[in-house]
């Protein structure tokens, strides 16, 4: 086991094609889903005449600050570690310097980059942001009722990069090489299923967002 | 105590289902009658019709694909506050006990499932979409569960009283088998009732090119012809050009999802304005229909929004007051402590609540708002069909609305002011059943209360 996971090759097949297969079919199907849901609501007819850039906007800027709306003023703790966990789980994998230099050795390009422990901070976030919504899956009896397997499923997707990443950098529990490489296939395993999971809330967000706060704009009311 | 609690237990229903849902049985023949009827083949066959013509509308298929299932939408439905937090009351929980399980299951399910979704969104559930705002992803659950009434609705599983009226809808354009000759006596009899204390007062009926037509549910001249009155008080005073309509613009077949009637309604009353060439339409105090005329009628008749514009009653009185047109006496001003309703359709739906506030900050001296209040006030729970699903669900109705009484508890207020015929009944229920020494009572019986009466309308 541990030959197979050292090996050359398999390094250099998660580290080459595997990221450009996990790159292509996230973008790829990002763009393939949205543009369908777009053509979806043209055919609607009852969605675009609707629409209002302004208060599309309006909505989507009270939902994305921290306690701008009111769902988020009465669960203080839940948008705390909602937002903490997006952001980390945005942010950290683009900017994270280990990610910066495979970048910089493959094309020659870098950008800015957080000190080593603020990346390990965050990653720490995302981590224990996962635990949190574990327990509350399975202990909150509202979410409980509403959870299948697919909710625990997208849960350990977005995890299991981190965890890995996170245990990789401190080089525990496993040797450093095959933590690297779950950690690439995880990170790739989650790219991939953007688009194809509900994970793809990622996009949609900004889509359902826009037409509830049109629709509440155009009748001279607000969503949030 | 053991055989009491035996006895409790068998009177709940257990949902074969999912073990969390329990309730108490109720008897309407409206769904216990029609499921005997139901066979898994034609289930199968309407859901999936409703299911397959959906699947190609974005605003069906996007929250499908987007909800994370995080239930932040339970806190915002006051049957979930209301019943402990009880997770079988959440919105998403809703969904997930009808739609998400029809789904899985492609339509292949049992009329007694069917009988249990019917419950969940006709008798638990007022469509007051404020669930909807507050989802994170600002998804529709309303809209859903509005999806999964109109399956119930295509199979006959409706509350039979509310069928009752759209059956009644669909054959006369009246919700309540009203015919033109007892409408037009009734206006009539009005008349000569406000002719008592106005001098000439007239209440015309499709009067041709008239500034406004007013339109009415049809229960005013059916059971509460003083309604008519009251507004034909307030157009006489303030010297209006108005004629009254005969098109009842009551919307019952909008709760039951019957589009198709729901649309003839609509276009009833639209053509009746442009017919006596009116410029505005203004109706009476009632939230329902106003969202069917305004908004839920109009794209399905291929309009972005209706050919007339149109005005709740109170938006009309507050343009009059603005205007100068009637004047509030500031001796005749209530004293007591005062508080408002804010109905879901001229409210969240509408964005009147200013207006509404500046009406009763005018009329009143000591107005409290209640908490939370405007656009996250909540549903009266009458509203959405539970008052029309009539007395066999009564008191899971007022059950359902005990965040509802204890809002307006909190305010401490002798008098409610529900500007929404669904508000009244429902607010009128809840003081009622959770004694609250409040009184209930339309705008315009407090502006008619408060406001300065001319000498030149003065009789005898």
């Amino acid at each position: 086991m541990y030959d197979f996971f050292t090996n050359l090759s398999i390094y250099n097949f998660v580290r080459g094609p595997l990221v450009w297969v996990a790159f292509i079919v996230f973008i790829g199907g990002s763009i393939y889903k949205i543009r369908s849901l777009i053509l979806l609501a043209k055919k609607q007819k009852v969605v675009f005449p609707y629409l209002s850039l302004k208060y599309s906007l309006r909505s989507l800027l009270h939902w994305l600050i921290p306690f701008n709306s009111r769902n988020w003023r009465l669960r203080p703790v839940i948008a705390i570690v909602t937002f903490l966990f997006h952001i980390g789980l945005v942010f950290t994998p683009i900017f994270l310097l280990s990610h910066n230099i495979l970048w910089h050795e493959s094309w020659g390009i870098s950008w800015w980059t957080p000190s080593e422990g603020l990346a390990d901070i965050m990653t720490l976030i995302v981590i224990s942001a996962c635990i949190f919504f574990l327990l509350r899956r399975i202990f909150a009896s509202e979410v409980r009722f509403v959870t299948f397997a697919d909710d625990y499923l997208i849960l350990a997707i977005a995890f299991l990069p981190f965890i890995t990443g996170f245990l990789a950098y401190h080089q525990w529990l496993l040797p450093h090489k095959i933590m690297v490489i779950l950690h690439m296939i995880f990170g790739s395993l989650m790219l991939i299923a953007i688009p194809f999971t509900r994970l793809g809330h990622m996009f949609y967000f900004f889509l359902t967002r826009a037409y509830m706060g049109s629709d509440f704009g155009y009748r001279h009311s607000k969503d949030f | 105590m053991a055989v009491v609690e035996k006895v409790k237990e068998l009177e709940k229903v257990v949902s074969s289902e999912f073990k969390e849902y329990k309730r108490k049985p109720v008897a309407d023949p409206g769904l216990d009658e029609t499921v005997k009827k139901l066979t898994p083949e034609k289930i199968e066959k309407v859901i999936n019709a409703v299911l397959n013509m959906r699947k190609s509308a974005a605003t069906f298929a996007a929250p499908l694909e987007t909800c994370i299932h995080c239930a932040l939408c339970s806190g915002a439905c006051h049957w979930y506050l209301s019943h402990d937090k009880d997770p079988t009351y959440a919105p998403v929980a809703k969904v997930r006990m009808t739609l998400w399980e029809m789904i899985k299951r492609k339509g292949k399910v049992s009329p007694e499932f069917m009988k249990q979704c019917a419950r969940i969104v006709f008798c638990e559930c007022n469509l007051c979409r404020r669930c909807s705002m507050y989802c994170p992803f600002g998804i529709d659950i309303a809209f859903q569960l509005g999806m999964v009434r109109r399956i119930c609705f295509l199979l006959g599983l409706v509350p039979q009283i509310l069928m009752d009226y759209d059956n009644s809808l669909s054959a006369t354009l009246t919700q309540l088998w009203i015919n033109q000759a007892d409408w037009i006596d009734t206006l009539q009899w009005q008349e000569e009732e406000v002719r008592s204390e106005i001098k000439n007062a007239r209440i015309p009926v499709d009067k041709e090119g008239a500034e406004i037509m007013y339109v009415v549910l049809g229960t005013e001249p059916k059971l509460a012809p003083q309604f008519i009155a009251n507004m034909a008080k307030i157009m006489n005073y303030a010297g209006i050009d108005w004629t009254f309509s005969t098109a009842d613009y009551a919307n019952q077949s909008m709760f039951a999802r019957d589009a198709e009637t729901m649309q003839r309604i609509v276009r009833e009353v639209y053509e009746d304005a442009l017919r006596l060439k009116v410029k505005r339409i203004v109706t009476t105090e009632c939230g329902h229909a106003l969202h069917g005329l305004g908004y839920a009628a109009p794209p399905l008749l291929g309009w972005k929004e209706g050919p007339i514009e149109f005005l709740h009653a109170t938006e009309f009185y507050y343009e009059l007051l603005t205007t100068g047109k009637i004047k509030i006496d500031k001796n005749k001003r209530i004293k007591g402590p005062v508080t408002l309703q804010d109905p879901c359709n001229l409210v969240r739906h509408r964005g009147a609540g200013e207006k509404l506030r500046y009406l009763i900050r005018e009329m009143c001296e000591d107005f409290v708002d209640m908490y939370p209040n405007r656009e996250h006030n909540f549903c009266c729970n009458a509203g959405g069909g539970e008052i029309a699903i009539g007395p066999p669900w009564k008191r899971v109705r007022l059950e359902g609305a005990r965040a509802k009484a204890e809002q307006i508890k909190a305010t401490g207020a002798k008098i409610i002011c529900a500007p929404c015929h669904n508000c009244h009944v429902g607010i009128h229920d809840v003081v009622k059943f959770y004694n609250i020494d409040a009184e209930v009572k339309f705008m315009w019986d407090i502006l008619l209360e408060t406001m300065e009466i001319p000498e030149e309308f003065k009789v005898g």
